[in-house]
């Protein structure tokens, strides 16, 4: 228990000191979120209707962007060789990653998007149910990646193809993330079907992720 | 306590490294692999650390904790020094000793003993590579685990750190520990065991 403490401490120190990383996905966030308005032109009402798919997007490309440092810095220093020499179990050590990585990259996200939300001509309720969804969805995004992340370990500057590998698998959270948000929204289909099916792929992938993480660092071991 | 490998094979990236290598190093003993450039000694090391798997043979480990594996026995000592750059030296050496068992208190004692105790506060990036590895040796001293796995330890080490190693080694022995240590120099310790690798003419398991 202390040892997986002690991991979660770090990596959240580490994402909030330089070089950590934990703003960029934010920023690049912001970068695509702001852009989209002069891209589309000043429709007004098409901004609003959008407003919920372009945040989404946004936020699965910006925690896309993140994945790279969730094991990768760590197998660069050698890091990575201590922790499965660690006596905790490699799923519950990857999990704690995982959870630090979201905290530092994903909940900011959601933090930000009310915000965002303002540029893209959304009403306070909007804004609230984008957000609720993001909150309900990126962990699961996170981990998720978390398996991507584990399978391209061994190879140097795998970030681009963990981005390629994971991105088909966040498709559902996409979607479910997107209606559940447009029902909250406009309706006319409830907000919990989509929003519970959400949920569910998110606690599939808490389960899921570590453990098929863990099967890949450890088939990666040469 | 007493380690032993048998018949142990070790293929990487498709060429064989070694094959029908057997070891027994026993409780208060060194044994200091040694060989060219290739011939498998980082991967032996790993292997025992439980980083590479072997093709073939076994690793076994007597007497050890029969609830932990022969790699949660292990301190690995490789050709990186697994540190943080953006955190301090003390954080850097206390996350370790957490994560892999021991205590807080034992880190100070653990970092005065390699030389770096005013330094504690200082980020890591900027120490030198002696240094960097004077941090890693920490990690050594801050937990007590039987089997020492030391890879080219002394590579980067000034002459005085040379000599606190093998002082360091020498207790570590004393108190029945376990060291395999994979060097080209000498390592500072009188009458180890030596296990030499590449003899045996290289082949491929596949013709290319």
């Amino acid at each position: 228990m202390t040892a997986l403490c002690a991991l979660f401490v770090r990596d959240l120190r580490l994402a909030v000191r330089v070089g950590g990383g934990a703003l960029i996905g934010v920023l690049f966030f912001l970068v695509v979120v702001t852009l989209m308005p002069f891209a589309i032109g000043p429709d007004l009402g098409l901004l609003a209707r959008m407003g919920p798919a372009i945040l989404w997007l946004g936020a699965l490309l910006a925690s896309l962007l993140a994945l790279d440092r969730l094991l990768a810095t760590d197998h660069e220093d050698g890091s990575l060789d201590l922790i499965l020499t660690a006596r905790v179990p490699l799923e519950l050590a990857v999990a704690v990653k995982a959870l630090a990585h979201w905290l530092t990259t994903g909940l900011p996200l959601v933090l930000s998007s009310p915000l965002l939300g303002l540029l893209l001509n959304l009403e306070a309720k909007a804004s609230g149910a984008v957000a609720l969804t993001l909150l309900a969805g990126t962990p699961g995004l996170t981990f998720i990646g978390l398996i991507g992340a584990a399978l391209t370990v061994p190879l140097r500057r795998g970030g681009l193809l963990l981005a390629i590998l994971v991105l088909p698998l966040t498709i559902p959270v996409l979607i479910f993330g997107v209606a559940a948000s447009n029902a909250a929204i406009a309706g006319p289909v409830p907000f919990g079907a989509p929003f519970g099916i959400l949920c569910a792929l998110t606690l599939i992938s808490l389960v899921i992720g570590p453990i098929a993480a863990a099967v890949a660092l450890r088939q990666g071991l040469e | 306590m007493r380690l032993r490998g048998s018949d142990l094979a070790c293929v990487r990236g498709g060429r064989e490294v070694f094959r029908g290598l057997a070891f027994i190093v026993e409780a208060g003993e060194a044994l200091v692999v040694t060989g060219p450039n290739g011939a498998g000694k980082s991967s032996l090391l790993r292997m025992v650390a439980g980083l590479v798997r072997p093709r073939q043979g076994q690793l076994e480990l007597e007497d050890g904790d029969p609830e932990l594996s022969i790699s949660e026995h292990v301190h690995y000592l490789g050709h990186q020094d697994a540190l943080k750059p953006s955190l301090s030296v003390r954080e850097n050496l206390a996350f370790w000793a957490a994560l892999l068992g021991g205590g807080v208190e034992k880190s100070e004692v653990a970092l005065a003993a390699v030389g770096l105790g005013g330094l504690a506060p200082l980020p890591a990036i900027y120490l030198s590579a002696g240094q960097r590895r004077r941090l890693a040796v920490a990690r050594l001293i801050a937990v007590e685990r039987p089997i020492w796995l030391l890879d080219e330890p002394t590579s980067t080490l000034d002459a005085a750190a040379q000599t606190m190693l093998a002082d360091l080694m020498r207790a570590h022995l004393a108190g029945r520990g376990l060291i395999l240590v994979a060097s080209h120099g000498p390592i500072g310790l009188e009458g180890v065991k030596e296990l030499r690798l590449g003899q045996q003419p290289k082949q491929r398991t596949q013709p290319p």
